[in-house]
């Protein structure tokens, strides 16, 4: 499991946690590169569909930040 | 960033007035502009200079705490974002010339003067703060870890000296006692700043909060204080929770100094508590809690343009005219005129704009820039011709993403015709450049892989439009902030993950389409809902701007609380100016006034309301037509049944009392002992907040009884007082006049009793005295009460019928505290005065005219633009099952019965996607973010590896 790489999907609202993901780039904060982050207007507006489509594409997690 | 993209704001930086001529409406400012040694159109803020300048200094925005570069920029938000070279600093090596990609460095730059002709001025020019070193027994510049809670506050800063770790500066130790000592250089009359700094108490408690969330371990926090003021909306709760969830201590105490415990860093701090008792306890670290002070630079400019200040410095205002200095056409806003905290200064500078708009009001529009655009290209039914630009950001991405490759992979996509790398992509010249290839290739999408949309994709729309494309052609993504920046050391992946963010930019691009922005017509008129002071000012501000005003007043006559008021802590006849702002309201030709007025039905959105009015008593109902609503439905005194307040005759409410002193009734100007309680009914369980005034109003009436009536004592029982800002001035003329004040706690409240003696009843306060720690009975003739201020109750009406939120105490919310203090989430609803919290007279003057301003903002404007990025409803699919109506936190989106469909209102509609999420039959989709969109960036993003 040491090599395990979680493909990772990641929906982010524009007003919060988009800006906080920027906010960590800003501010230099280094995290694994594992997350592909869509942006949304809102997280009301992740549709539980999304994030089946994500897992069955394939991804091994799904963040929803908002 | 607004404030530097916009058109008609012209920003001058590293200047300094050296001379105002002119009078209002017409004055000539000579501005020096000092060489900042670089090419402002030029630098990107890349910051590859400083990485290369062999020159170290303390770096004053971390408070000397970091060291930076002679070629420097204050802060990562600073706006305009370019470097500046420190000259003293610069040994003028040459090297960020050679390194500059841009070319930027100019060290030849000269000192320039420039003349402007503008039509008003208003200061905004702020304080510093105390230079503690003053209080020499505080020891701070003599221990490294007493600092001052700028300092503190950079060190609790993620981009601060230890990236946000609560470190104390001497050994990098992790403190674990912490101690702020409050008003270092204010309420101080031995180093000649005897006023209050307004901002002090609530900032420690703020920055004792947060260290509490940065600190690893546990950590015992202690505010040193003597009167706790936390006066300001909602503060009083948060002082309640800093005490009751953190559990930080607050102790009411005199400091008599601070010393360094022998070869710990340590520092003990010896104090006087209310008994006498004399303390002497260590800390790890002491943050002295600065006040305010006008700095010698904005002394000497008053000077020079000749506004009043006063003795210490601080511009003067009148109660009535909080934004206007001495000068006409001269606003002033912020802490220059006195100390105050962000949502105030924001309602001043708000408030200073709107009186300007007034002032300039017959030029409007005459110096206004606006764009003209090329008629958009018409792309439907094309296939996509996608353009993909890929930005280096200097070597902030390039140096860890390899750029070229990023490129490469992306023009391997079908549809993407064209692929660029660029050293800045948003640099002047490569706008230019894009223009360029949207028509050498006739690309119909354009896809840019650089920083953060959210600061970046209005400027690249902007392009879009000026090539004549529509705006929402355009897909960015993030590889700087979310990639190069996070993943500086895995340059492989982190160029894998930009090669991935970039595949789904494509993959959406491919499917994104022209939207429209529905234009809408907008009603010029105004309503103010209110006619107190606040209302009243509203109106008056709109009305002198031009515009017309509906003023609706629930009561029979104009004045509302002020009514009651005769005179302010200043000295300003309330009355008289009363009288003559009803006599402007009611003479002015473009304000109509509806008193005896009910609001009983109020729909439509910003730009065109239709309120239904309902004059009392009647069933006529007018409909009246507005784009703009203004709620000053103000408050009142709440006449509280305790202390035999309604059962004895000699038991008053603050304003009962002031109106028999100015009736002159004999047998309150006349009685020989006065005691007034303050926060009756207030800072309780059921109110648990301050109504902000009352200290002041019983202040104010005890200088008038001891003006009148020097022998009378006059006994003032407090919690704390909160004579805020330079209102501190009147509680130390109190006190040199002799009226005694007697602190109570919560828990120990006064007492009041009738006891008969001889004939008569005596009126008798029983209390304990904190000092002496004995009981005291006051025998005293009359009993003032400072009751709270609540709203008005038709506040409650209101709220829903204009859907407009209101807090657990009545007053109503605004849509953010510091940022929009007078406005509404609803976009074109605004408020001011009691209705949003309780305040003196001159705050709420401010307000009002910020709620006018802002409300100006809506009314100047010919038409109004829609979002495009709103959703739609596909009739075919919808059932009217009304999720989408239940779920909508606009009101945007409405099922018609008959037809049994979903109906957006796009002018209500946010663009947030909720409805489209909620939507069982997939009949309602968000334009922009379309489900057929984010499906193709989920499967791009899973495609390969």
């Amino acid at each position: 499991m040491s090599d395990f790489e979680p493909k990772i999907i990641g929906f982010c609202c524009n007003w919060c946690a988009y800006g906080a993901a920027d906010l960590a780039g800003v501010s230099r904060i280094q995290y694994p590169p594992n997350l592909r982050i869509i942006r949304v207007m809102c997280s009301g507006a992740v549709d539980p569909c999304y994030i089946l489509e994500a897992l069955t594409k394939g991804a091994d997690g799904v963040l929803v930040g908002g | 960033m607004e404030l530097a993209r916009h058109l008609n704001v012209n920003i001058i930086t590293n200047a300094e007035i050296k001379q105002v001529q002119g009078k209002a409406g017409n004055f000539l400012v000579t501005v020096v502009k000092r060489p900042r040694y670089i090419d402002l159109s030029k630098c990107t803020g890349c910051g590859e200079c400083a990485r290369h300048c062999p020159t170290i200094t303390l770096d004053s925005y971390n408070q000397g705490l970091t060291r930076r570069a002679a070629i420097f920029i204050r802060y990562a938000q600073a706006v305009p974002h370019a470097f500046m070279i420190d000259r003293e600093q610069c040994i003028g090596c040459g090297l960020c010339e050679k390194v500059c990609l841009a070319g930027a460095v100019n060290y030849a730059e000269q000192q320039e003067e420039d003349t402007i002709n503008v039509g008003s001025i208003i200061l905004s020019l702020g304080n510093r703060v105390f230079d503690p070193r003053l209080n020499f027994e505080y020891g701070y510049s003599r221990y490294p870890n007493v600092i001052t809670s700028l300092e503190f506050e950079r060190i609790l800063s993620a981009t601060g000296p230890y990236r946000g770790n609560l470190f104390r500066p001497s050994d990098r130790e992790i403190p674990q006692r912490i101690a702020f000592i409050q008003c270092v250089g204010s309420r101080d009359e031995l180093h000649n700043r005897p006023y209050c700094s307004s901002v002090c108490c609530t900032y420690a408690i703020k920055e004792a909060i947060v260290a509490k969330e940065h600190s690893p371990t546990t950590l015992d926090e202690t505010i040193f204080f003597m009167d706790m003021r936390t006066y300001g909306k909602d503060l009083d709760r948060y002082y309640e929770r800093a005490k009751e969830e953190h559990g930080i201590r607050f102790v009411r105490s005199k400091i008599y100094g601070v010393d360094e415990v022998d070869g710990t860093g340590d520092l003990a701090i010896k104090y006087v508590t209310e008994d006498g008792a004399v303390t002497t306890e260590d800390f790890n670290l002491v943050v002295l809690s600065v006040g305010f002070e006008p700095s010698p630079q904005v002394i000497d400019l008053g000077r020079k343009l000749g506004i009043q200040l006063n003795k210490y410095g601080f511009c003067s205002t009148s109660p009535f005219s909080p934004v206007e200095t001495s000068k006409p056409g001269i606003f002033v806003c912020g802490t220059y005129s006195g100390p105050k905290d962000i949502p105030e200064t924001v309602m001043q500078a708000s408030g200073a704009a709107g009186s300007v708009s007034a002032l300039l009001a017959p030029s409007r529009k005459t110096l206004v820039k606006e764009k003209v655009y090329p008629p958009e290209i018409e792309v439907d039914g094309q296939e996509p011709r996608i353009g993909v630009f890929v930005c280096h950001c200097g070597i902030n991405i390039a140096g860890v993403v390899n750029v070229p490759e990023v490129k490469e992979y992306a023009s391997t996509f079908p549809n993407v015709v064209f692929a660029d790398d660029n050293l800045f992509t948003c640099s002047q010249d490569t706008q230019e450049k894009i223009k360029q290839k949207i028509k050498e290739h006739n690309l119909n999408r354009v896809v840019v892989a650089s920083c953060s949309p959210r600061t970046h994709e209005p400027m690249f729309q902007e392009t879009l439009r000026e090539a004549g494309l529509n705006k929402y052609l355009f897909e960015m993504t993030n590889i700087r902030d979310q990639c190069s920046w996070v993943h500086m050391h895995e340059p492989g992946r982190a160029t894998q993950k930009a090669k991935d963010l970039v595949r789904m930019a494509i993959a959406k691009a491919r499917l994104i389409e022209p939207l429209r922005q529905l234009s809408l017509d907008l009603n010029h008129t105004a309503l103010v809902i209110g006619g107190g002071i606040a209302g009243m000012t509203s109106a008056l501000n709109l009305a002198e701007q031009g515009f017309e005003v509906h003023l609706v007043e629930r009561s029979s006559e104009l004045g509302g609380a002020a009514r009651q008021i005769h005179y302010t802590l200043e000295g300003g006849d309330v009355q008289s100016y009363l009288a003559d702002l009803i006599q402007k309201v009611t003479s002015h030709p473009l304000i109509k006034i509806h008193t005896n007025v009910y609001i009983v039905d109020a729909s439509g959105y910003v730009g065109n309301f239709t309120t239904g009015l309902m004059v009392e008593r009647t069933k006529y109902i007018e409909a009246i037509k507005h784009g703009v609503t203004i709620i000053a439905t103000g408050g009142k005194e709440l006449k509280i049944n305790e202390y035999l307040y309604g059962r004895d005759p000699r038991v008053l409410t603050s304003l009962e009392l002031e109106n028999e002193i100015v009736k002159g009734n004999p047998q309150v100007t006349s009685c020989d002992n006065l005691v007034m309680i303050q926060c009756v009914g207030s800072r309780n369980g059921e109110r648990p907040y301050c109504s902000r005034v009352c200290c002041s109003q019983s202040i104010k009436n005890a200088l008038k009884l001891k003006e009148l009536n020097p022998k009378m004592n006059i006994y003032i029982l407090h919690r704390d007082v909160r004579t805020y800002g330079l209102k501190e001035e009147y509680y130390q003329q109190a006190r040199q006049k002799g009226v005694m004040f007697i602190r109570y706690d919560l828990d120990n409240k006064p007492e009041v009793r009738t006891v008969r003696e001889d004939n008569r009843y005596l009126l008798e306060v029983h209390l304990r005295d904190p000092v002496l720690g004995e009981e005291l009975i006051i025998d005293t003739d009359i009993l003032a009460l400072a009751v709270p201020i609540v709203p008005s109750p038709e506040g409650r009406e209101l709220a829903q019928l204009y859907k407009v939120p209101l807090n657990e105490d009545g007053f109503f919310v605004e849509a953010h505290v510091k940022l929009r203090p007078v406005d509404f989430a609803t976009e074109g609803v605004f408020m001011c005065g009691l209705a949003h919290s309780p305040k003196s007279i001159d705050e709420s003057i401010a307000q009002a005219k910020a709620a006018a301003s802002r409300a100006t903002t809506v009314l100047v404007k010919d038409t109004i633009l829609a979002e495009g990025i709103v959703s739609s409803v596909n009739e075919a699919l919808c059932s009217g099952c009304g999720v989408c109506e239940v779920l909508c936190p606009y009101s945007a989106i409405t099922v018609d019965r008959e037809k049994r469909v979903a109906e957006v209102n796009e002018a209500l509609c946010k663009g947030c996607g909720t409805c489209a999420a909620a939507c069982p039959s997939g009949a309602v989709q968000q334009r922009g973010f379309k489900q057929g969109q984010i499906l193709s960036m989920i499967a791009a993003a899973l495609e390969v590896s």
